[in-house]
């Protein structure tokens, strides 16, 4: 039931949370542990390579649950999300090679190898200021942000739901893929950005800084997890929740519907935006193939396999797919993508809920006792 | 006065900073006004040049046949459709034709659904408090807090519609009737100068159907009530003036025995029936 608390400090009350926080921060720390103080012989040994194997993971969870956000609460089924984690990923990738300098094959101090072998003579505008952390940094919430908010404003203001609203995401991030592609857009078409050297002045190729940077990107999943847990436990998730079941009923309430589906797809982009920035550093490139259409149908697997509407869920699809995926694509690389279709089609058949369904079927037991006090909490 | 003067003057409010809804003026009578509205779709009339005038404090009944433009005049009111021609007005200053269905709202329309509409995953209680009149602005959303005096006027609404015991139950469970009382309570949490209520009780039984009347009568006075229904023993067991509509426009307005003696009304409507 609501409590007295701000909205952000709501959710460290709540039971979900705390197990969530719990669970999450108990993994980096013995992450950390086995990776820095385990003998390197050891079977518990957990090698740089694995740990940047799990912050990958970490950042499909902060995906995901940006997805889960508009998706499971709002019932926007974006199938471009992609879009917004590409676009947080170019943006940081685009500050990693400035921060190149003349380290590169050809030299140059200003233009990136990919400028010069296409003969161009100087940086285009929209490469200045991204050899400044900050803005980088800034640009990562901004430009998914921004693309949410003209995109998400024409589509909402026209009504534009459901399907014909899916359909519409699917063709934005593939519009994007296809401009990415191009050289003459000053992204490094095909090839994407590569070859980092640094961030922030640490070599991203030395063990510390890629466990830094897995440790950032649990710290950011743990953000970014309480940011959603306090909207959707605020009057604005439930206003959300109406939103996606009567929206017809909650515009008569008087809430302006297209602001409050403006708003939350604005938050969740800029969520995507983050995750893309953290994985782009972590796997050290970024090319158009993150704008494909499959990676975002992808997304959308992941949250349905976890569990729409729990956020929690979200998390759990994500980690568990991909090390599927990881698994599968070592041991037959054919065959992922058909055991990804069936495991989707046996999780919708028999746990419509998805994985956190199973979850909350123990919680049921729980909730019959706290009934009686939030009763008398309404009283 | 300088400029200057004007500006860093303290006593004078500038236009911006006036609420922009300022409170409906009833003054000179009417709440609803409603002149030659016209409403097409593909040809077809549905409201045909419609006169329609409701008092402050009124409870007004609407009948009518099947398609005599019914729900599509609350529409109208509502903000859903757009007429093609004509005026409506809410007191004697706010243009309804000019706002959306939010601002419509706000301004003290509330409205219940043919269907009953309800928020089923949202539990009794909290489908009320969505509809409480407050800010509904995204960040006062984000940020509201429950407050001691909220609760009180949850709690008292949920007594009137008396869903007191299932105010923790999720609306989805609540029966056909039970829904339609929830969906008249958000109605009241939203404070409304005038109330629309369609159909309010399809699907009800005998007991329930004297409740929704005692309720509905007993809110006439304080706020505006206008009932379109069906049920013809509902509507003279509440009605104190009948409105009969047909073919979009209106075809006789007095007391029920009035109209129900009238014998055009006989033909198109109660003829049927009788």
């Amino acid at each position: 039931m609501a409590s007295s608390q701000t909205w952000l400090f709501r959710p460290f009350q709540e039971r979900s949370t705390q197990i969530f926080l719990g669970v999450l921060f108990s993994a980096l720390v013995l992450v950390t542990f086995l990776h820095l103080f385990m003998p390197q012989d050891s079977a518990l040994h957990v090698s740089a390579y694995t740990v940047t194997l799990l912050g990958k993971y970490l950042c499909y969870a902060l995906l995901a649950v940006a997805v889960d956000l508009v998706w499971g609460y709002l019932g926007i089924l974006s199938l471009g999300h992609g879009a917004f984690f590409a676009l947080g990923g170019y943006a940081m990738g685009m500050y990693l090679m400035r921060q190149i300098g003349d380290r590169g094959t050809y030299g140059d101090p200003l233009l990136p190898d990919f400028m010069v072998f296409l003969n161009w003579q100087e940086l285009p505008w929209y490469w200045l200021g991204f050899d400044m952390a900050w803005f980088a940094f800034i640009m990562v919430l901004l430009a998914p942000g921004l693309l949410a908010l003209v995109f998400g404003f024409l589509a909402f203001r026209s009504r534009v739901t459901g399907v014909y609203l899916s359909i519409i995401t699917q063709a934005l991030t593939f519009a994007l893929m296809l401009a990415f592609f191009r050289n003459e857009m000053g992204f490094g078409g095909n090839n994407g950005l590569t070859d980092f050297r640094d961030i922030l002045g640490f070599n991203l190729r030395s063990d510390a800084t890629r466990l830094g940077l897995f440790i950032a990107t649990g710290v950011a999943l743990a953000i970014g997890y309480v940011i959603c847990r306090g909207i959707v436990t605020s009057k604005l998730g439930r206003v959300s929740i109406a939103c996606r079941d009567a929206e017809a009923r909650t515009r008569f309430l008087g809430y302006r519907v297209e602001r409050v589906q403006l708003f939350v797809f604005v938050v969740s982009a800029m969520l995507a935006g983050v995750a893309g920035a953290l994985y782009v550093p972590q796997v050290g490139i970024i090319n158009p193939s993150e704008f494909s259409p499959l990676f975002s149908i992808e997304i959308v697997v992941w949250v349905a396999l976890g569990g729409r509407a729990t956020l929690y869920g979200a998390v759990i699809g994500a980690i568990l797919v991909n090390y599927a995926k990881t698994v599968f694509t070592g041991v037959m690389p054919d065959a992922w993508l058909f055991a990804l279709g069936a495991l989707f089609v046996l999780v919708t058949v028999f746990l419509p809920k998805g994985i956190a369904g199973l979850l909350q079927k123990d919680r049921k037991a729980n909730a019959n006792d706290d009934a009686p006090a939030a009763q008398e909490a309404t009283a | 006065m300088s400029m200057f003067e004007q500006l860093t003057n303290r006593e004078r409010v500038f236009e911006f900073l006036e609420p922009a809804q300022s409170p409906v003026d009833v003054r000179h009578g009417p709440i609803l006004y409603m002149e030659d509205v016209n409403v097409s779709f593909d040809g077809f009339h549905a409201i045909n040049n419609l006169n329609l005038t409701i008092d402050d404090g009124e409870l007004r009944c609407i009948i009518g046949p099947n398609g005599a433009g019914k729900t599509t005049m609350m529409d109208i009111i509502t903000g859903k459709t757009r007429p093609d021609n004509g005026s409506v007005w809410f007191g004697s200053r706010h243009n309804l034709l000019t706002m959306n269905e939010p601002e419509i709202a706000s301004l003290g329309i509330g409205r219940k659904f043919q269907k009953p509409t309800v928020f089923e995953a949202l539990t009794v209680f909290e489908n009320l408090e969505l509809a409480m009149a407050t800010n509904k602005g995204i960040w006062p959303t984000l940020t509201a807090i429950l407050k001691p005096e909220h609760r009180d006027r949850i709690g008292e609404v949920l007594e009137t519609i008396k869903l007191e015991p299932l105010c923790n139950k999720p609306a989805g469970i609540l029966s056909h009737g039970q829904k339609q009382w929830l969906e008249i309570g958000m109605l009241l949490m939203q404070k409304p100068r005038l109330l629309l209520v369609d159909e309010p009780v399809a699907g009800m039984t005998e007991q329930e159907m004297e409740r929704t009347a005692e309720l509905l009568t007993s809110l006439a006075g304080k706020q505006s009530v206008v009932v379109v229904e069906h049920d013809m023993g509902f509507v003279r067991s509440i009605a104190r003036k009948v409105t009969v509509l047909h073919q979009g426009s209106v075809l006789a307005e007095g007391t029920m025995d009035q109209v129900s003696n009238d014998p055009e009304v006989i033909k198109v409507y109660l003829g049927e029936e009788a």
